[in-house]
């Protein structure tokens, strides 16, 4: 069972394991975003803050910015970079 | 009473029952019936599958407590909430294509099953199994409190008989619908959250005048509301970057999450859930929380948080609109419960008692087996959310708190490093909840950060190490 397809899992694992390490590297881009926004510009009095559509800067950029380049970076990635492969041992749909 | 928003509410429950009703049907027609009944013959498609990832994991802590807390912390808890975004893709890509072919390689239904045939430990099956079962129950009593009080806001019933019929709807219906009927009603249930967040955020910012003319009177209030640093500046960045473990990144190890993870039909349906997945979680974190801050100066001195939601959409917009909308909340908290409720019984039915106790029983046996620990764990929860505390977000995260840190390292690892052993899951999982109940008992808190982050980092050196030292006397990589 397991010598029989180890061909077709190394070749299954390899892709699986990169678009792991591709997930890690999408938590830290986000998180240093998330981070460097809110305390890079909310660490003020709120007395000198911007606003921007009536939101503090820092909020804007860090959450709703945030947010929308993380979609987009997801929508690229996963249709770029991720590959189509069969989950089952014997290849029968799809 | 306020019958014009309960009939729309009742409306919206009662559809999403009909429905689960209606696709569990074909449990009853799939090959295996412990795999149609709880994981639905691993045939989910995109949508749903990033719908009813959602929607498990928006429960009643970022439905009811989570803006109930952003009313009184502010904008600072809005941008805690937001590390909740990253569950919408680092679980699916994480646990990723691996979980789903090794899952299926070894046939495994639940996230215990994985476990044992990674392992092949009886002590790795019997801790997991306890570990799910004793914390789901906490998690499980904070849901149903949730669903019992928005119940009676919306009724002016009382605790009990709001509870009563909350128990018997979710009851029913998971008894005889099983995974898929929970996984339908969850897209069903996730778009009425999606749509439900995006009105009443709309009807707040026009209740209260506009973003600028809200903020203005948050200020005016409190400066501190429009920090990152919470009402009394007690947010730190520390404790709150904490947070992108606790509810990002560790919700992996959560095994209603990933259960879901071994759930669906093929890789298309995988990649369109993660695009998907992160735009509704994302949209519904935001709107949602920002809703609890802005419902602030709308409406001034509320004492409950978990009251805040339903008293805004009551308060902002049309009663039958409010009854569509609070159906939201209430959607999300059935959900969960449903997912927990069939995770508990999926624990006890095939990882305790199929693998230990009768292991040769007959298809109707299980299945009379599963519909009636089903109903008699309701119950027993039922028994417990009768006398109810007020916080339930607390008690929700100290569940989730505890099956991150037991299993976050003994799936992970399991899956990416062949070197780990049943030695080293069997001492992430001591050393991860041993640390966790004892940091909240004794030490609250350490060095700044949430509990959950010692136990994980502590467990991952655990996993480590016990696998080799341990290297020589054990000989089957898997």
């Amino acid at each position: 069972m397991k010598n029989q397809h180890s061909s077709i899992d190394d070749y299954r694992y390899k892709i699986a394991n990169r678009e792991a390490l591709i997930g890690v590297g999408l938590v830290l881009i986000n998180f240093i975003w998330w981070y460097g926004f809110a305390y890079g510009l909310g660490s003020k009095d709120p007395a000198e803050y911007t606003f921007i559509f009536g939101l503090p800067a820092w909020f804007f950029y860090s959450c709703v910015v945030g947010l929308i380049v993380m979609i987009v970076l997801v929508t690229v990635v996963v249709k770029f970079f991720f590959v189509d492969i069969p989950l089952d041992d014997e290849v029968e749909e799809e | 009473m306020n019958w014009e928003a309960l009939i729309p509410f009742v409306a919206v429950v009662v559809l999403v029952f009909f429905i689960g009703l209606w696709s569990s049907r074909k449990v009853h027609s799939s090959k295996s019936f412990l795999e149609g009944y709880f994981l639905g013959d691993r045939s989910l498609g995109g949508f749903i599958l990033a719908m009813t990832m959602t929607a498990t994991y928006g429960s009643a802590s970022s439905f009811l407590g989570g803006p109930g807390v952003a009313y009184t912390e502010g904008l600072g808890w809005v941008l805690l909430a937001m590390s909740q975004v990253v569950t919408g893709y680092f679980v699916l890509m994480v646990l990723g294509k691996k979980f789903a072919i090794v899952s299926r390689k070894y046939q495994s239904i639940t996230m215990v099953d994985f476990l044992k045939n990674r392992y092949r430990s009886t002590p790795v099956v019997l801790i997991a199994s306890a570990s799910i079962i004793i914390f789901l129950f906490f998690a499980m009593a904070a849901q149903w409190i949730g669903g019992a009080r928005l119940i009676e806001s919306l009724t002016g019933m009382s605790y009990v008989s709001a509870l009563f019929i909350f128990a018997l709807s979710v009851l029913i219906y998971v008894a005889v619908g099983g995974f898929r009927a929970v996984a339908v009603t969850d897209a069903v249930q996730g778009s009425i959250m999606f749509i439900g967040t995006l009105i009443l955020l709309i009807a707040t910012i026009v209740a209260g005048g506009g973003i600028s003319n809200i903020i203005a009177d948050l200020t005016a209030e409190n400066p501190n509301l429009i920090t990152p640093y919470g009402a009394d500046g007690s947010l730190t960045p520390a404790y709150v970057s904490s947070f992108w473990i606790l509810v990002g990144v560790g919700v992996i190890a959560l095994p209603q999450i990933a259960v879901r993870a071994m759930s669906y039909r093929n890789t298309k349906s995988m990649h369109r859930a993660i695009i998907l997945g992160t735009i509704v979680v994302g949209f519904i974190m935001l709107n949602m929380h920002l809703i609890g801050v802005f419902a602030r100066p709308i409406l001034p001195g509320i004492e409950v948080g978990d009251t805040v939601m339903p008293l805004l959409a009551l308060e902002v917009l049309p009663p039958w609109v409010a009854g569509f909308v609070l159906a939201a909340p209430m959607a999300a908290i059935m959900s969960t419960v449903d997912s927990l409720l069939l995770l508990v019984s999926s624990t006890v039915v095939k990882d305790v008692y199929i693998n230990y106790i009768k292991p040769n029983a007959t298809r109707k046996h299980v299945q009379r087996l599963s519909i009636s620990v089903t109903a008699i764990l309701g119950i027993i929860v039922f028994l417990m959310a009768l006398d109810p505390p007020d916080f339930i977000i607390w008690l929700n995260l100290l569940a989730f708190g505890g099956l991150e840190a037991a299993f976050i390292w003994p799936i992970v690892m399991g899956l990416y490093w062949k070197k780990g052993n049943k030695y080293g899951a069997i001492a992430s999982m001591i050393v991860g909840i041993g640390l966790y109940v004892a940091s909240n008992e004794f030490f609250p808190e350490p060095f700044g950060l949430h509990e959950i982050v010692l136990p994980v980092v502590c467990s991952f050196f655990a996993y480590v190490i016990a696998s080799l030292v341990t290297q020589n006397s054990e000989n089957h990589p898997v």
